[in-house]
């Protein structure tokens, strides 16, 4: 029914400038992380592996990826167990408040990330909020240093960020498995937590992997919450990054950062749509 | 269909759980409302002296409200470009073969998946590279990009509840292509394009991670707000983050009324049709 010029019309432009905008600056960033850069500061654009080699050479790069793997894997561990049971009220016990509980876990997306960053950095803080509530209380009567600049503020920061994320997927999937299938479990005499263990929690498995890849490779990657909470312990490896490109003036070794991370989210997004097609049903 | 669920050794738990994870998702929007309010500043427990001196402060304040400015510029900007190549790329999806099609469906994803650091690390390598200057152009083709995923996504979605028929009675009747495009296509994919425009409009005011990477001399919000922290904590940024809350909330809302009030028109056209039939 539609003439070759209408697809040509429909497809030509999208592919070109995903192509000159998408394609080409990811190439780009490749190309960089094997060039580098002249005791001028100028970029050299003559292949090389050193940027690699340094990677390994020098351990704080793998230490800081490492740190950021742990705490993005507290924030997406922290974010499932706060999102999945949520999720469950919602799908099966929420009732006719469903609609309206839903719209209040989306709220928050809201507003703006670096906003409920900043607004935890006031609550955190020294002279913040929950240190004079303890004071005001006598629970304490010094300020608790350690909720601020720690990887604890990052943990907690990022864990608020991610939870309506991990959240969706797991709603989303909950609400796809079929009631009778519950009832089914019910009348051939399963309890309550066996139904859970052997129906449901199997059938919500792909929205449990789509919310945890999530939350975890956004939050790998993460450099502003670190700036503003993080303090020294809380770098993570974008941070390097981010100084690799800006101060230290060395963007060939920031894009080989870069392009390990995007390596490793490409597998990881990989794993995760495998393991996701092996767990749907249907 | 609640019925199995209703057993008592679950539901004792799980409302509890669900209202701490509440309070953990809204204690810091409502921190960030209360001590907009505060007279002496943020933070100190309890919040006192009510003023409204920050509000005033803010009004006076010609950075933030030329930051906020070049947003509004740049997300409308960001929602042009990503719907003009969003919904073709939408109705290529749908109706044509081209090489790498699935490859195409998921390269469209990345920017929403990846870190938005290799994005906007990426495009700054490109600005580079192309000789270009950063400025309020270059976030803007940033963020147009990135979000072109968003608009493919919903008008795709709206493309599989359209009825084909409508089109091709169109071009039976005479009109061409764009004729076609015009008033049946695009009419009828309205609510997904509406839903689309106000998705990418949001996401492109919030956004800073790339932008960080792209910003020139003018500054959106999200990188002022980053600017001013960077020096210290002010209540301006609570009174200005409460407004644009106070703006998205009435968005949404607005939207959902549209999107019910639609909806219903189309269920009440479908009863009509069968009533009829």
């Amino acid at each position: 029914m539609f003439s070759r010029a209408y697809r040509a019309a429909i497809t030509i432009p999208p592919l070109l400038w995903v192509a000159l905008f998408l394609v080409l600056p990811y190439a780009l960033l490749f190309c960089y992380s094997f060039w580098s850069v002249s005791p001028a500061q100028a970029i050299v654009h003559s292949w090389t592996l050193n940027n690699y080699r340094e990677l390994f050479r020098v351990n704080v790069y793998l230490q800081t990826l490492f740190r950021s793997m742990w705490i993005a894997a507290r924030v997406t561990i922290f974010s499932l167990l706060l999102g999945y049971p949520l999720a469950y009220y919602l799908s099966f016990g929420a009732g006719a408040r469903k609609d309206f509980l839903y719209q209040l876990v989306i709220i928050p997306l809201w507003v703006s990330y670096l906003v409920r960053a900043y607004a935890w950095k006031t609550i955190l803080g020294s002279g913040g909020v929950l240190n004079t509530l303890l004071q005001y209380v006598h629970l304490t009567n010094h300020p608790l240093n350690f909720l601020l600049y720690s990887p604890f503020a990052v943990v907690l920061t990022l864990t608020h960020i991610y939870t309506p994320f991990t959240f969706l997927p797991i709603f989303a999937s909950l609400e796809h498995i079929p009631r009778n299938l519950i009832e089914a479990s019910h009348d051939l005499g399963a309890s309550p937590l066996q139904t859970f263990w052997r129906v449901v929690l199997p059938l919500s498995i792909p929205g449990v992997l789509a919310g945890a890849t999530f939350a975890f490779v956004l939050s790998l990657g993460d450099f502003l919450a670190p700036l503003l909470l993080g303090g020294p312990s809380g770098i993570m490896i974008s941070n390097i990054v981010v100084s690799l490109f800006g101060a230290a003036y060395n963007w060939p070794l920031g894009a080989a950062i870069s392009f390990g991370m995007l390596v490793l989210v490409i597998g990881l997004l990989f794993l995760s749509e495998r393991l996701e097609k092996k767990w749907s049903f249907r | 269909m609640e019925l199995p669920m209703s057993s008592p050794n679950r539901s004792h738990w799980l409302p509890w759980h669900a209202a701490l994870v509440f309070g953990f998702l809204y204690l810091p929007i409502v921190t960030l409302i209360v001590y907009s309010f505060n007279g002496s500043g943020v933070g100190g427990f309890p919040p006192r002296d009510f003023t409204l001196d920050w509000y005033r402060e803010l009004f006076t304040d010609d950075a933030i409200w030329n930051s906020v400015l070049n947003s509004l510029f740049v997300a409308f900007a960001a929602v042009a470009i990503a719907l003009a190549l969003g919904i073709p790329a939408a109705l290529a999806l749908d109706r044509a073969n081209f090489p790498g099609k699935a490859l195409f469906r998921r390269l469209v994803l990345l920017p929403l998946i990846l870190p938005g650091i290799i994005t906007g690390l990426s495009l700054l390598m490109l600005f580079r590279e192309g000789g270009m200057k950063l400025s309020l152009v270059t976030i803007i083709l940033g963020h147009g990009t990135a979000l072109i995923s968003v608009a493919t996504t919903e008008v795709f979605a709206g493309l599989q509840k359209l009825d084909r028929a409508q089109e091709e009675a169109s071009l039976d009747l005479g009109a061409n292509y764009w004729q076609t495009f015009w008033r049946v296509t695009l009419p009828n994919l309205r609510l997904s394009i509406i839903g689309a425009a106000l998705l990418i409009f949001t996401l492109s005011m919030d956004e800073i991670a790339v932008s960080f990477f792209l910003i020139g001399r003018d500054n959106t919000l999200p990188l002022e707000i980053w600017g001013r922290l960077r020096r210290g904590i002010t209540p301006e940024i609570n009174a200005i983050s409460t407004i644009i809350f106070v703006f998205s909330l009435a968005a949404i809302v607005t939207w959902y009324r549209l999107r019910a009030r639609a909806e219903g028109r189309v269920e009440i056209a479908a009863e009509l049709v069968e009533a009829a039939s």
